[in-house]
């Protein structure tokens, strides 16, 4: 999948179909390298246009990222359950 | 107390509009984030993992009830009703929006606060004994000095742009309460033979990475000399620190590569320079001035009072107190670690809470400790059952400063971006293990210090056990340190061993704790039993019951 903050305010994004959404839910899973490579390369204009900084890719599997940091990100943090994306749910 | 003169107040106004100017151009993409970060960082505004965090510098600790007002009023309006207070005498904020972040620097400037020196390649704020100004045993109050040494530095052409961060501390006390040997440089204020109050300097201490412990290079810096001779260090530091790899470019690389003799000699030569010049001579007349700004407070003449005992109240003295110079006065820790909670957070109704009890019980004076903790510094022993009724109603009268739930604990990978591993969640863990209080006292002095990744901001080298997180593969894993100090006894730790998982870590520190407890002699804390028998009982007990950790 493919994540970025977004500029204004800090907010974790996800890349779904040429846009961001701000939940991990909601993103698009790309199944080959090639999909989330030319993701990838959209999303640099993005940054050109100073809507996001620093996107990247990171590994799922059925849905949920591989790596801690990854799940922290895209819930809160894990000793404030009130606040972040998992507050909102 | 410390006071910014006008001349700060034109300096911060100038800053905060310039980066006002700054982030309307960033918004308006007219600069690049490239272009952008440096100013950002000037200013104290890092990104991390869920949003922007901003770093407020507290000089030498000090605040007053107006500006702890002020930051329970930002943590409400442009945060998420919280602060986070850490071992660099500093508060973050973990939410601002980069918008608002113009007005937070604004607001802040309105209480003499600000965000200068918190990041970048600079000499950053100094900091200094907590129990500055009342501490029984100290030769002076070190924070005159500080605020010296952040006058001269804050605006030095040369230094703004160091191959590397630069951070000072100055302490005045036999018992280190600064962690003097692990800062770039460090002032101890002491008095000779003669009875002449000087300063023996140090340099090239750190954690991070590679840690180290600094050395002496001087044994006695005359008053007027000081400036002089952290200019001549500074000036051997520019000259042949190495600026071609991040990870070797502090000074306590180029120190340790000299070692003490050559690198005394290079600071000496400059040393003698500078002298020879003339220009950096302290006059007695500033020393002066700025003394008076730290004037110490009206204290009262009070007879002699006994500290309360017996049951809560009794307990929190024992643990949170420390003796004052004057008589009748103590010293108050308001432990931030409460049994289960972050290390070092404070909500906006508890800095409220504390601005409204600052005027009737500590003389208007409250202090941030780099062990993560608030210090009322001035308080009348006999006010001390109704300043601990009015600190349990905050959530604020923990009795644990000192012991071994007082654990010192970064960010970690739940804010962090460059964590490698969760250490709050540890932290807890570990807290929650301990909670009793006779178990407590029982094992005495004992310091847990965890970061999640090598910077080491959690000081894991510096604990009597440390902890670090590292990551295998995505999955947290912990390695545990032992023996490592960050007092007058300083030493760093040594690790254990083979890292432990999420789920086990906490078992190994009850290990290990139980072993020191079967093992010390009468009277030993837990540094000196691990000092006298070094690692392998503790190696026995922590790997005890399982050995399939991480290496
Ligand atoms: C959450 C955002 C933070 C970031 C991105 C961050 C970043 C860093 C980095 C990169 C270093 C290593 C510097 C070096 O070795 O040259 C460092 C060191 C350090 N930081 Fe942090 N830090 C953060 C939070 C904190 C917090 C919360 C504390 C206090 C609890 C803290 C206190 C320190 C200390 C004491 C050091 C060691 C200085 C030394 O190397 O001597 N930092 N930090
Ligand atoms: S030690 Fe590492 S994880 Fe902890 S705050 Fe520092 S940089 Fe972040």
């Amino acid at each position: 999948m493919l994540t970025a903050n977004r500029l204004i305010d800090g907010t974790v994004l996800y890349w779904r179909g040429g846009g961001w959404v701000e939940t991990l839910g909601e993103a698009d899973v790309f199944a080959e390298p090639q999909t989330a490579d030319a993701a990838l390369a959209a999303a640099k204009d993005f940054v050109t246009r100073n809507v996001v900084v620093n996107p990247y890719l990171f590994e799922v599997k059925d849905g949920r990222p591989v790596a801690e940091r990854e799940i922290i990100r895209a819930a809160g943090p894990s000793v404030r359950r009130d606040l972040g994306k998992q507050a909102d749910v | 107390m410390y006071r910014y003169d006008e001349f700060d107040a034109r300096f911060v106004a100038e800053r905060t509009e310039q980066f006002r100017f700054q982030v309307e151009r960033r918004l308006k993409g007219e600069l690049s984030e490239d272009q952008f970060k440096p100013f950002r960082l000037m200013n104290g505004l890092y990104l991390q993992l869920h949003a922007y965090m901003l770093r407020i510098a507290v000089p030498y600790g000090t605040l007053s009830a107006p500006q702890l007002r002020m930051l329970a009023h930002i943590a409400r309006k442009y945060d998420r009703g919280y602060g986070h207070f850490t071992t660099r005498q500093n508060l973050q904020f973990n939410w601002p929006k980069l918008k608002d972040v113009p007005d937070i620097l604004a607001e802040l400037a309105t209480v003499e606060m600000h965000a200068i020196q918190t990041s970048g390649n600079c000499v950053r704020n100094v900091t200094s004994d907590h129990f500055a100004g009342a501490d029984a045993e100290e030769v002076e109050d070190p924070r005159p000095v500080a605020e010296l040494i952040r006058q001269w530095s804050s605006l030095h052409p040369e230094f703004s742009f160091l191959g590397r961060k630069f951070k000072i501390a100055v302490t005045a006390s036999g018992h280190d309460r600064t962690a003097l040997r692990y800062h770039d440089a460090g002032v101890e204020i002491v008095k000779n033979s003669d009875g002449r109050v000087g300063y023996r300097i140090y340099v090239g201490g750190g954690m991070g990475r590679t840690p180290y412990l600094s050395y002496v290079v001087a044994e006695f810096i005359e008053k007027p000399d000081l400036l002089a001779y952290l200019e001549a260090i500074l000036r051997v530091f520019n000259e042949s620190g190495r600026r071609d790899n991040i990870y070797k470019a502090r000074i306590k690389i180029l120190a340790h590569t000299l070692g003490v003799t050559a690198m005394r000699d290079r600071i000496e030569r400059e040393f003698a320079e500078i002298k020879a010049a003339g220009t950096l001579e302290v006059p007695e007349k500033e020393c002066a001035r700025i003394e008076a700004y730290f004037a110490p407070p009206a204290f009262a003449d009070l007879p002699e009072t006994a500290l309360p005992t017996g049951g809560a109240l009794g307990d929190w003295v024992t643990s949170n107190t420390h003796p004052h110079r004057v008589r009748g006065y103590t010293i108050v820790t308001i432990s931030l670690k409460p049994i289960g909670g972050v290390p070092g957070d404070a909500s906006h109704e508890q800095l409220d809470g504390l601005a409204a009890l600052l005027d009737d019980f500590s003389l208007g004076e409250l202090r941030v400790s780099h062990e993560q903790n608030l210090v009322l510094p001035h308080v009348r022993i006999k006010d001390l059952p109704a300043l601990h009724e009015r600190l349990t109603a905050l959530g604020l009268a923990t009795p644990n400063a000192g012991l071994i739930t007082d654990l010192i604990c970064c960010p970690g990978l739940d804010y962090c971006d460059l964590a490698n591993a969760r250490s709050i969640t540890i932290a807890q863990e570990i807290s929650k293990r301990f909670a009793d209080g006779a178990r407590q006292h029982e094992i005495g002095d004992l310091k847990i210090k965890i970061s999640g990744c090598v910077n080491a901001c959690g000081h894991h080298h510096a604990g009597h056990i440390g902890i670090l997180g590292v990551d295998k593969k995505g999955v947290e894993y912990y390695q545990l340190l032992i023996g490592g100090s960050a007092a007058e006894d300083a030493s760093i730790g040594e690790i254990l061993g083979p890292g432990f998982g999420e789920h086990e870590i906490a078992d190994a520190v009850e290990r290990v704790v139980d072993a020191y407890l079967k093992l010390r002699q009468p009277g030993e804390r837990f540094l000196e039993t691990s000092r006298r028998l070094g690692l392998e009982p503790f190696r026995t007990a922590a790997y005890g019951e399982q050995r399939d950790g991480a290496d």
